[in-house]
C-alpha cells in the first residue's frame, strides 16, 4: 500500500458505513413489523455489512480475482444446501400444534 | 513463460503456473480455514433458526438494557476491526511502535467483548436460562443460544491470545507484516460472525 493515509480514510469510511448500518438494524428492530419482513430486512443488511467487512477490511476486493472465485461461490453454494432443512421445520410446527 | 504469467497475471481463470493466487501459503491457508469455519457457524445459526421456526412459542429475553449492552459489544468489535487494519496498515510500514500499539487496541476491544458478554450471560443464567431449562419451558431456545454464543466467545477468546502472541512477535522480530495480516483475517473473521448473531439473535429475540 503505498498511500497509506488514504488507506485509512478508505477503513474509517467502512467503519462509519458499518456503524450507521447496525443503528439501522437497531431502529428496525423496535418497528412493529412481521417476523418473516424484519428477518429479511435484518439478513440483508448484515449480508451487506458482511460484504463490506470481506472487500475493505479483509481486503479481498485487492487481492487477485481467482481468490474471490474460489473461495466466495462455494461458499454461497454450501450455505444454500443447509437451507434444505427448513421445510422440515415447518413440518415439525405443524405436527405439533 | 510462466514468469511473465505470475508478474502480469490476467486472467482470473488462469490455473496453475506459480502462484495462482498471490499470496503466501499462510494467507491462503487462513482463508480456507475461514471458509470451513463459517460454515460451523451457519450450520449453528441455521440450527437455531430450524428450532426457532418449529416452536410455537419463543421467548424474547432481552429488554432494552440487553440490546444496549449488545449493541456496545457490536460497537466494541467493529472498532477493533478498524483498530486492526491500522495495526496492519502500521505493519506494512515497518513502524513498530504504532503497530503494537494498535494490536493492543484491538485486544482490548477483543477484552471489553468478553467482559461484557460474559456478564449477559450470567444475568441470563441468574435468570433460570441455562442450556437445559428456562423460566419459558422452551429448553432448545438456551441449548442453541448458548451453542452459537459460547462458540463465538471461544472464537473471540482465541483471537486475544492470538493477537497477543502476534503482537509479542512482532515486536521481538519473529513475524513478519505478512503474518500480522492473516492474523487480521482471523479477527474480522470473528467480527463478520457477529454481525450475524447480533440480528438474528438479539434484534429478532428483543422484548417489545
Amino acid at each position: 500500500m503505498s498511500s497509506s493515509e488514504h488507506g485509512n480514510r478508505l477503513y474509517l469510511t467502512v467503519w462509519s458505513a458499518l456503524l450507521i448500518l447496525t443503528v439501522v438494524e437497531i431502529a428496525l428492530a423496535y418497528q412493529h413489523l412481521t417476523v418473516m419482513v424484519m428477518l429479511l430486512l435484518l439478513v440483508s443488511l448484515s449480508l451487506f455489512k458482511a460484504g463490506l467487512i470481506v472487500a475493505y477490511f479483509m481486503h479481498l476486493r485487492f487481492e487477485r480475482m481467482s481468490l474471490t472465485l474460489t473461495l466466495i461461490p462455494a461458499l454461497i453454494m454450501c450455505i444454500a444446501l443447509m437451507f434444505i432443512i427448513f421445510p422440515d421445520s415447518l413440518r415439525l410446527l405443524e405436527l405439533r400444534r | 513463460m510462466s514468469e511473465a504469467v505470475r508478474e502480469t497475471g490476467i486472467s482470473a481463470w488462469a490455473g496453475g503456473g506459480g502462484s495462482p493466487f498471490s499470496i503466501s501459503s499462510n494467507k491462503l491457508g487462513m482463508w480456507l480455514f475461514l471458509v470451513s469455519d463459517s460454515l460451523t457457524f451457519t450450520a449453528l445459526l441455521i440450527a437455531y433458526s430450524y428450532v426457532r421456526v418449529a416452536s410455537e412459542v419463543w421467548p424474547r429475553p432481552f429488554e432494552s438494557f440487553s440490546i444496549i449492552m449488545a449493541s456496545v459489544m457490536t460497537f466494541c468489535l467493529l472498532s477493533s476491526s478498524v483498530t486492526m487494519v491500522l495495526a496492519v496498515a502500521a505493519a506494512k510500514r515497518k513502524a513498530l511502535g504504532q503497530t503494537t500499539l494498535w494490536l493492543g487496541a484491538t485486544i482490548l476491544g477483543g477484552l471489553i467483548f468478553i467482559v461484557l458478554h460474559a456478564n449477559e450471560w450470567m444475568e441470563l443464567i441468574h435468570h433460570g436460562v441455562t442450556p437445559f431449562a428456562n423460566p419459558w419451558g422452551v429448553p432448545l431456545f438456551g441449548a442453541t443460544f448458548f451453542t452459537l454464543t459460547g462458540l463465538h466467545m471461544t472464537h473471540v477468546t482465541v483471537g486475544v491470545i492470538y493477537l497477543g502472541v502476534i503482537a509479542w512477535g512482532f515486536s521481538k522480530g519473529k513475524f513478519s507484516s505478512d503474518d500480522v495480516e492473516i492474523s487480521g483475517l482471523y479477527w474480522h473473521f470473528v467480527d463478520l460472525v457477529w454481525m450475524f448473531i447480533f440480528p438474528m439473535v438479539y434484534l429478532l429475540s428483543n422484548a417489545l
